[in-house]
């Protein structure tokens, strides 16, 4: 079938336009960053930062407790992504694989689970840390994160243990090993794409969760970054080259993750349809 | 989060059907009591995590929604029931019917918005060369991936009174009133940014896994629609979007959950501002219950919220359930 110029050129010119709405926005960010004050607060936009600074950046992470920050995230974030990986792991080894009464009923419940208004719960979450006299302390909210990551890693990580062909952990099995065994050399490896993808997606969960520590941890010591970028603005007013610098900084690490991993990672997760 | 979806764009699920249909070749061990066990012992972690620090939480919201707790009973540390007190006041204050009213035409608008415009990006991969689809992908990429939080600074600045780039072409396309205007200033304009912010981040999410889900149509049902004469619309209406169609349902719903609870969104642009008139139902009850330290009636809001929720994604949730029942 012969398409005319027109037809053949719309989905092009279309496809250019909405790149560019998508992009805009990210571009200006990082480009917002780079510009001396003088060229962000132009009467006409500048469209490229020609003189490139990196003032923005020294005012963005020259805030008091920056780095406490950037320990609080890390920490947290790290650490809910490596429990919840543990502790999915075994169940989703005993969904995919075992057969055992009241299956069903755990699937369904953790599927339920995975759509928790957690935004909604925060008031009795508030509560709860409160009595055990926890608040601005880290130890909540790893484990609340780490909660939020699990259902959805445990599901995630059942479709893979179940794809890894029965045979394979058989026949290790029949060449002596235990199941454990077999579970550690024939299937971990295999599992490597599907790790992956839940951790990139445990890893933005937690790294941008913002509604909980916002109610709970009120102290610089115990803050973590999302925090510290929502007050920035509050605290340096119009200075949106500093702003869109800690912006970047804050957004950096999880962009960059996201283009190295999602081939591999989305390839599993189209399968389950992910969204960060 | 998982979209169930009736035929998923890879084989994963069909194995795990495949899996669950026969006992795959019993064990050659008799199953001993201790293997009779192993399954609930490596639930166990997971299953202790979800009622600690889920189910407690939602315990815990449904019977502080009955009790008495401001500033005073929070510091004095005391327990004051008063029965369906809160939940009477919520239902009857104007303020709770607007704000739901409001949360309910926000979703339905963002989510109509998303997935319009995010199936026909999705259609559009399908149809462009490599190249360009790669590179469209990639702009897809990069919003997807903007951290909310990160974004909605980011769009602070673009929409900004002074300097801002919207207002700046807005100026120069000819409508000059745009040139210092304050999007935050009035309820409609403020929701503009937003509706935009929301519809630009969840777009990438229905268009790439569309356009991975038309990828799995069989050729052959576009080439018996040829054969019988039906053109690109036909084709489309009778072959592509019976296909997609489970696929466009759940994302949907799924859509409707992440909008509904958009609290970050909102609440980092303008605080639920001007005047609390862009409060949805999580905002109302975080202002409620932790801003104005009525913890008593923001956890009646939250449990009036969580089954409003329900209700509109109660017919997926039956879906779900019912199919996940068929699959094991």
């Amino acid at each position: 079938m012969k398409r005319s110029l027109f037809g053949r050129l719309w989905p092009n010119v279309t496809a250019v336009v909405l790149f560019a709405g998508f992009v805009f926005p990210v571009y200006w960010m990082f480009a917002t960053a780079f510009k001396p004050t003088g060229d962000i607060i132009a009467e006409d936009p500048v469209w490229f930062p020609v003189d490139i600074t990196f003032e923005h950046f020294r005012t963005a992470t020259g805030v008091d407790h920056f780095w406490t920050y950037v320990r609080n995230s890390l920490t947290v974030t790290v650490l809910a992504v490596a429990f919840s990986l543990v502790i999915a792991l075994a169940g989703s080894f005993a969904l995919a694989r075992m057969r055992f009464r009241g299956r069903r009923g755990f699937v369904v419940g953790f599927m339920l689970a995975q759509m928790a208004p957690w935004e909604v719960m925060i008031i009795a979450i508030y509560m709860i840390v409160r009595d055990a006299s926890m608040l601005n302390s880290l130890v909540p909210l790893t484990l609340f994160y780490t909660m939020m990551i699990l259902p959805f890693t445990l599901l995630t990580l059942r479709g893979f243990v179940a794809a890894v062909p029965r045979e394979l952990e058989e026949a290790a099995m029949v060449d002596g090993c235990s199941r454990v065994q077999a579970f550690r050399r024939v299937i971990l490896p295999l599992l490597a794409p599907g790790l992956m993808a839940t951790s990139l997606f445990g890893f933005i969960t937690a790294w941008n969760e913002f509604a909980l520590v916002l109610v709970l941890n009120k102290e610089a010591e115990a803050k973590t970054l999302p925090l510290w970028l929502s007050g920035f603005q509050t605290q340096f007013g119009d200075d949106w080259g500093a702003t869109m610098a800690a912006s970047s900084l804050f957004a950096l690490p999880v962009l960059l993750l996201f283009v190295f991993l999602q081939r591999r990672a989305v390839s599993g997760l189209t399968a389950g349809a992910v969204k960060g | 989060m998982t979209v169930q979806i009736e035929r998923p764009p890879s084989g994963t699920a069909d194995v795990r059907k495949g899996d669950g249909a026969g006992p795959g070749g019993p064990g050659p061990r008799t199953a001993s009591r201790a293997g009779a066990l192993a399954p609930y012992l490596l639930l166990l972690p997971a299953c202790v995590a979800t009622v600690l620090l889920l189910g407690w939480p939602l315990l815990k919201d449904f019977l502080l929604s009955f009790q008495n707790l401001n500033m005073t009973q929070l510091i004095q540390h005391v327990t004051e029931w008063n029965g369906i007190d809160n939940y009477k006041e919520a239902l009857t204050s104007e303020d709770f019917w607007r704000v739901t009213l409001r949360s309910i035409l926000f979703t339905a608008v963002n989510v109509a918005l998303i997935m319009v415009l995010g199936t026909l990006v999705g259609l559009l991969l399908a149809r462009l060369g490599r190249r360009m689809r790669v590179t469209l992908m990639i702009g897809l990429v990069l919003a997807w991936a903007m951290p909310v939080i990160a974004a909605t600074t980011v769009y602070q600045w673009l929409f900004a009174q002074r300097f801002g780039v919207v207002n700046w072409v807005l100026d120069r396309l000819g409508w000059h009133a745009m040139a210092d205007y304050s999007w935050t200033s009035s309820q409609m304009s403020t929701f503009f940014v937003i509706v935009v912010l929301i519809v630009w981040q969840s777009i990438p999410f229905v268009a790439i896994n569309l356009y991975a889900a038309t990828t799995t149509i069989p050729a052959e049902l576009y080439e018996a629609a040829a054969l019988d004469g039906a053109g690109a619309w036909r084709s489309f209406t009778t072959v592509t979007l019976p296909f997609l169609r489970p696929f466009l349902y759940a994302t949907t719903f799924l859509e409707i959950i992440w909008v509904f609870k958009a609290f970050v969104q909102v609440f980092a642009i303008n605080g639920g501002g001007p005047d609390r008139l862009t409060e949805i139902l999580p905002v109302y009850a975080y202002v409620e219950g932790v801003g104005n330290q009525h913890y008593g009636m923001g956890a009646a809001i939250a449990v009036l919220t969580i089954l409003i929720l329900l209700g509109l994604t109660a017919h997926y949730l039956r879906i779900v359930l019912k199919q996940e029942e068929d699959e094991l």
